[in-house]
């Protein structure tokens, strides 16, 4: 696969001049069309969270409100901690951000450089688990978080997601890339393989842990079923439960729910904004997702 | 010292250094490993006990070992639907267990939504990487915009949604404008409320998939088109008899993780529908936590089981088949 062409996100193809013209406005077109389909969602929620309850389903559908209610945003603050739930929210996606990230790396160092009896049998029992879908052993792990007094803790989540094979998958792809001949030098130099890892590999693994963060750090905000399953109190909640309970108690909102929506959209598409290219550049180099 | 001695000596350091190599190899693995061993190795293996138990959740000595027996409940047909029956045979039976039998839904419903999201998500993202793969400028912001609704959180897209599927809705308004005649709400409509899921799915992840087509667009080599071009192939041979062919492993790729995918569904089933209109969407895993929530715990794993059996089985099927890419 061409990394300099997908980083560029663009394919250069022979193409004959006297149908380029027609083809390429045709191709904009195409392309145009298919992105106002896919935002007309998001469109129409920003929309309605600047209308007037009773305006939401008016016939035929006005896509700009007549007056602009702002008021609809400082409104649902009054109505649901959603300032609380994002601050919960934050914690636990730092924290679990961080953790794998840290534990992740420094595990698929020892996979990829280190040689020790019984590494590959205990790669292979990591890799076995991605296939094994969470849904299958939630129920125990359920348990077994409620003896060990995580249920409806913030630190259930962080756990929950903290120590995924996929994170340590995608460092140990990436580690093998880096040519093992910088890690004998070094410790010929001296350094200790804890010295390595933070002054070599660290570094020059910028692009892989950026991937990983975001797909953690993303990950983490979106989940639903995990905090569903384990958060109860209100003071715990994350945005996705929050915003759950929010659609239940003001179910015929409909302007406040698509506002309080917009308003959880917006920290995860910031994080997607500035890190997209890592993100997509990632999956497109790795191809798959725990 | 001899030499015995001394090749003694050197072993036995060269031992102790072995054993040194492997406990750092193994500092390095450890913080992660035991985090994984607690909270996902053991807890896969309980869930296989767990799945021939009955608890309710309560104190570990109430907790029942049963055998085989949550399976065997799960998967039997109720005598009195066998009763109704005019001509009671296998097939027949058969029909009964997917028609009422609570498994049997799930499990139909389950393939049901596979069968119908899977081929459609493939056709959306190997259609929106071929035209995203011709595009030069402005690339990456298409690219972004195609993929941003599988970044956006589930809750808000699935509200999103339900409310645009409803009655009088933009979404009927629509398709009344092209001549339909339903205006109801689809999550609320037993054979809408499945279509309803599949339409989000996929909008969801077709942007996912056409990020890995368009990396495997960009694999294939130049000089196959330059040739066929010569050879007096049109666009749509080319498509046919060059893209199409170069790119089956990554569909089948795609495919296995899409199946794998759907088998799985929750979220957006469990915040569209609920399950719902009666048992019409009721799904595997939405199964499971209905159990769960019940505190059948022991049913809710032997349902997880199914799953992970299902799962399992496509997992084989993608090991055996991908060693038969490789060889070819």
């Amino acid at each position: 696969m061409s990394e300099k062409a997908l980083s560029s996100g663009r394919a250069i193809r022979p193409t004959n001049y006297t149908a380029g013209k027609i083809g390429k406005v045709l191709l904009y077109a195409a392309l145009i069309l298919l992105s106002v389909v896919t935002l007309i969602p998001f469109v129409w929620m920003l929309s309605a969270s600047l209308k007037l309850d009773r305006e939401v389903f008016e016939f035929p559908i006005r896509w700009i409100p007549q007056t602009f209610h702002w008021e609809n945003y400082s409104l649902i603050w009054t109505k649901a901690p959603m300032l609380m739930y994002a601050k919960n929210t934050a914690i636990v996606a730092i924290c679990v951000t961080f953790i794998q990230t840290l534990t992740s790396s420094f595990a698929a160092y020892s996979f990829a450089k280190l040689e020790f009896k019984g590494r590959d049998t205990l790669f292979l029992c990591y890799i076995a688990t991605i296939a094994v879908p969470w849904q299958a052993y939630m129920i125990p792990q359920f348990i077994e978080f409620r003896a060990i007094g995580l249920y409806d803790k913030l630190s259930a989540i962080m756990v929950l997601q903290a120590f995924s094979a996929f994170g340590v998958f995608l460092m140990r792809q990436f580690y093998r890339g880096i040519p093992t001949e910088l890690c004998e030098a070094a410790r010929i130099d001296g350094l200790s393989e804890y010295g390595i890892w933070a002054v070599i590999m660290l570094p020059l693994s910028k692009a892989a842990i950026a991937t990983l963060v975001i797909f953690t750090f993303i990950g983490t905000w979106n989940d639903y079923m995990g905090p569903m399953i384990y958060l109860t109190t209100e003071s715990v909640k994350t945005i996705q439960v929050g915003l759950r309970r929010f659609i239940q108690e003001n179910s015929s909102d409909y302007h406040l729910i698509m506002a309080a929506s917009v308003v959880s959209l917006i920290p995860v598409s910031a994080v997607f904004l500035c890190l997209q290219r890592y993100f997509i550049e990632g999956i497109a180099t790795s191809g798959l997702k725990g | 010292m001899s030499t015995q001695q001394l090749n003694a000596e050197a072993r036995r350091r060269k031992g102790s250094l072995e054993r040194k190599k492997t406990l750092v190899a193994l500092s390095f693995i450890a913080p992660n490993f035991i985090g994984f061993a607690l909270f996902t190795l053991i807890p896969v293996v309980v869930a296989v006990f767990m799945s021939m138990t009955e608890w309710n959740g309560g104190s570990l000595a109430s907790m029942k070992w049963v055998g085989l027996d949550n399976y065997a409940k799960l998967f039997a047909v109720p005598q009195r639907y066998i009763d109704r029956l005019e001509n009671p045979n296998f097939f027949s039976i058969l029909g009964v267990f997917f028609e009422r039998v609570d498994i049997g839904i799930a499990l139909k419903n389950t393939v049901t939504y596979t069968i119908i999201t899977v081929p459609l998500t493939l056709i959306c993202s190997i259609v929106l990487a071929l035209v995203l793969n011709k595009a030069v400028k402005g690339a990456v912001a298409f690219r972004a915009i195609l993929f941003f609704p599988y970044v956006s959180s589930t809750v808000a897209i699935c509200v999103c949604w339900n409310f645009m599927m409803m009655k009088n809705g933009p979404i009927n308004q629509l398709l009344m404008f092209f001549g339909s005649t339903f205006n109801k709400t689809w999550t609320a409509d037993s054979t809408m409320a499945i279509w309803a899921v599949i339409v989000v799915s996929v909008w969801k992840s077709m942007g996912y998939y056409m990020v890995i087509y368009l990396a495997a667009l960009q694999g294939i080599p130049r000089e196959l088109y330059e040739a066929a071009t010569v050879d007096g192939a049109n666009k749509w041979q080319q498509f046919r008899s060059i893209t199409l062919p170069q790119l089956s492993p990554t569909t089948f790729f795609v495919s296995v993780m899409l199946i794998i995918g759907c088998f799985k569904v929750y979220d957006t089933v469990a915040l569209m529908t609920g399950g719902g209109p009666g048992r019409a969407t009721k799904m595997l895993v939405t199964y499971t936590i209905d159990e769960f929530n019940a505190f059948k715990y022991g049913s809710a794993c032997a349902i997880a089981m199914v799953l992970l059996v299902l799962v399992l089985t496509v997992t084989l099927i993608q090991f055996r088949m991908e060693k038969k890419f490789s060889a070819d």
